[in-house]
């Protein structure tokens, strides 16, 4: 049953960084439904951002190709997203059922 | 649907953070009380798979794009309690690390699609009528009013900060977020209905909570 359940996991992890590196290069770049709100009745112009982020608009600067750029923003994206829920899982997780804990590789 | 800063007032954007800090403050104690050390890399799982679903834009009609919100998909499997930290964690890296998304606005932004939608979702897997017999059916409601709900709201805060009427907000909101929530409801229809196929999904009674 662990086992199984463990090849669910990671599958969908796999399945995840598939996604971001086959699939986010695909995206459509129109703007989204509160974009074109926002542009419609005339308030797109009062956005703005005082924290650039570190790859903003999912792009890596380095870069230059936008497909492999938007495709290594969405891996590192993917990664720090399961990266977090796994510390913030474990934090709540606790010892809790750490007897019946599988060993992790 | 994420609200960049400059959208939202100060009253608004507070409000909503106030109102964020203490769903996630609800949903990590219940989780903490229910989760299990082998379910964490689930979660991790999801987020990931919700984080790249979520670059993908899809167009929907005269020039406008959606993508997965992914409140339905999380509380299928998860529960609403950890569907919201898995989403709130997604909007988190979104608005760090990748500019989508206020910082202000945060609040806002998981109230909207880390709170409402997963709980809406939820709510209408668990009580809309028809659930047990045509599951797929349930699936793709649940996710398409979940991602009402969230339009809604947007359009109140949006309309609450004076942006523009309600009036106009409220109907060019659901306009677009119909299309993007039929695509909602396609998606995690599609994604449940193949894990559930594959023996990975039960349903939400025997996952609930």
């Amino acid at each position: 049953m662990s086992a199984s359940k463990k090849r669910l996991r990671y599958t969908g992890l796999w399945v995840a960084l598939l996604i971001a590196v086959v699939l986010a290069p695909l995206a459509s770049s129109l703007p989204d439904g509160l974009e074109r709100v926002a542009e419609d009745h005339g308030f797109a112009n009062s956005a703005m951002s005082w924290w650039e982020g570190i790859f903003p608009d999912y792009a890596v600067t380095l870069i230059s190709l936008p497909a492999v750029s938007t495709a290594l923003a969405g891996v590192i994206g993917t990664i720090l997203v399961f990266a977090l829920l796994i510390v913030l899982g474990r934090l709540l997780a606790g010892g809790k059922q750490a007897a019946s804990l599988p060993k992790q590789p | 649907m994420h609200i960049p800063d400059g959208f939202l007032n100060a009253p608004t954007w507070a409000g909503m953070m106030a109102a964020s800090v203490v769903a996630l403050q609800l949903s990590a104690r219940k989780s903490r009380g229910q989760l299990q050390a082998q379910e964490v890399p689930v979660l991790g799982m999801i987020g990931a798979f919700i984080f790249a679903a979520q670059m993908v834009n899809f167009p929907v009609a005269l020039g406008t794009s959606g993508h997965l919100l992914g409140g339905a998909l999380a509380v299928a499997l998860v529960g609403p309690w950890n569907a919201t930290l898995v989403l709130a964690a997604v909007l988190a890296i979104q608005a760090l690390v990748f500019q989508d998304g206020g910082l202000l606005a945060f609040g806002a932004n998981v109230f909207n699609m880390a709170v409402l939608a997963p709980w809406v979702a939820y709510l209408c897997l668990r009580y809309l009528p028809g659930g047990q017999r045509w599951p797929a059916w349930s699936v793709f409601w649940a996710s398409f009013i979940s991602v009402m709900a969230a339009a809604i709201m947007a359009a109140l805060q949006l309309a609450f900060s004076g942006t523009a009427s309600l009036s106009k907000l409220l109907p060019a909101m659901l306009i677009w977020h119909v299309l993007i929530g039929v695509g909602e409801g396609i998606i995690t229809a599609s994604v449940l209905g193949f894990l559930q196929r594959s023996g990975r999904w039960a349903g939400l009674r025997e996952r609930s909570i």
